[in-house]
């Protein structure tokens, strides 16, 4: 079967928001992203507009596992972070064990100013998903018992 | 691998359509895309090169609506089929929740169908899954071409255990979402088995 599913909890949820939501403003960034490492956006904060959230995390795991391949080619274990510097917009990208941190930033800001706040960040949020794939486990029994609750007809109705 | 958000009310899972070069990967997802309406939809992303052959994946966000109170959004990948990219296979695969198989069924694709399956249970190894256990679908595309190899001939060359197996024509639609319906069916249903 496929990996066992990462449940993330209110607590744990409001909390990444939080360490998101500071960051945002630490480092004066247009917008802050939590990706997993394989594709799946787990929460924002900032000025998003219209843009679309999902697709922005899918491109940044697969930019990320792009270049964690060319760094092995190389003999290095994997490039820590990842920046792509714009004429007005800019990225920076932390990888953080199974999560990425994606600070997207323009002239208000400064690489160096992100760099530094984000690695404290870094930290808080690593903190945070230990203890959500601890507690995964733990939740998979209630996820279970939720999940064992739907239908065959609960999954048709989806395609009707 | 499903992402369960109990804050936002959401399940997130991952499908990757896979096989040979030219198969119709990527015509799978472009029907799905102009087939759904727009608010269950993300942008379609294809990174492709100049002559639009895939060049590492194209993409798609698919809400497929409310189940028990949570929203099922399924992200959709193609990998890219020549040989060659191969490290990108590989990279694609990474918590992958369901596979769709498409097989080309022009008889001089059969060679490489099988190498690309083959190519697939190598992957999947790689990222430690094993395709007999893990949500999966076969499809026969391109079932309108005057060349191609009888159904059950097909079927017998390339079905692993007892997955569902669909023919389709991904230019026109046809079998698309049967094949859709049954790897996403799969993987809710292998969330319900815990």
């Amino acid at each position: 079967m496929a990996e066992a599913p990462v449940i993330i909890s209110e607590v744990h949820y409001e909390r990444l928001k939080y360490i998101l939501a500071r960051l945002c403003v630490e480092c004066a960034a247009r917008a802050v992203f939590l990706v997993d490492r394989d594709g799946q956006p787990i929460t924002h904060h900032g000025e998003i507009g219209d843009m679309d959230t999902t697709s922005f995390s899918s491109l940044a795991a697969g930019n990320v596992a792009a270049t964690s391949s060319m760094a092995r080619l190389i003999g290095e274990d994997e490039f820590p972070a990842v920046v792509h510097e714009g004429e007005k917009e800019s990225i920076f990208i932390s990888v953080i064990g199974r999560s990425l941190l994606v600070v997207v930033f323009d002239q208000r800001s400064t690489l160096g100013l992100v760099k530094l706040r984000t690695k404290k960040a870094s930290f808080e949020v690593s903190s945070v998903f230990d203890e959500v794939i601890r507690d995964s486990g733990a939740l998979h029994g209630t996820a279970n018992s939720f999940f064992a609750e739907i239908t065959d007809e609960d999954i048709d109705s989806l395609f009707s | 691998m499903t992402f369960i958000n109990y804050a936002s009310r959401e399940i997130n899972c991952k499908i990757v359509y896979y096989g040979p070069g030219l198969c119709g990967k990527t015509t799978n997802l472009q029907y799905i895309y102009d087939s759904t309406a727009p608010q269950a939809k993300g942008k379609l992303i294809s990174l492709a090169t100049e002559t639009e052959r895939t060049l590492f994946f194209d993409f798609m966000p698919l809400e497929l609506g409310t189940v028990r109170g949570f929203k099922t959004r399924f992200h959709l990948y193609t990998v890219p089929g020549q040989v060659y990219y191969d490290a990108s296979r590989k990279l694609i695969l990474k918590g992958v929740d369901g596979v769709v198989f498409v097989a080309d069924s022009q008889e001089e694709r059969m060679d490489a169908n099988i190498e690309s399956l083959y190519n697939l249970e190598e992957n999947l190894e790689a990222q430690g899954f094993d395709l007999m256990k893990i949500p999966y679908v076969l499809q026969l595309n391109k079932r309108d071409l005057p060349n191609v190899i009888p159904s059950q001939e097909l079927t017998g060359e390339l079905l692993r255990k007892d997955e569902p197996v669909y023919e389709a024509v991904a230019t026109s639609g046809d079998g698309v979402f049967d094949t859709l319906k049954a790897v996403a069916k799969q993987v809710l249903t292998e969330l319900r088995r815990g």
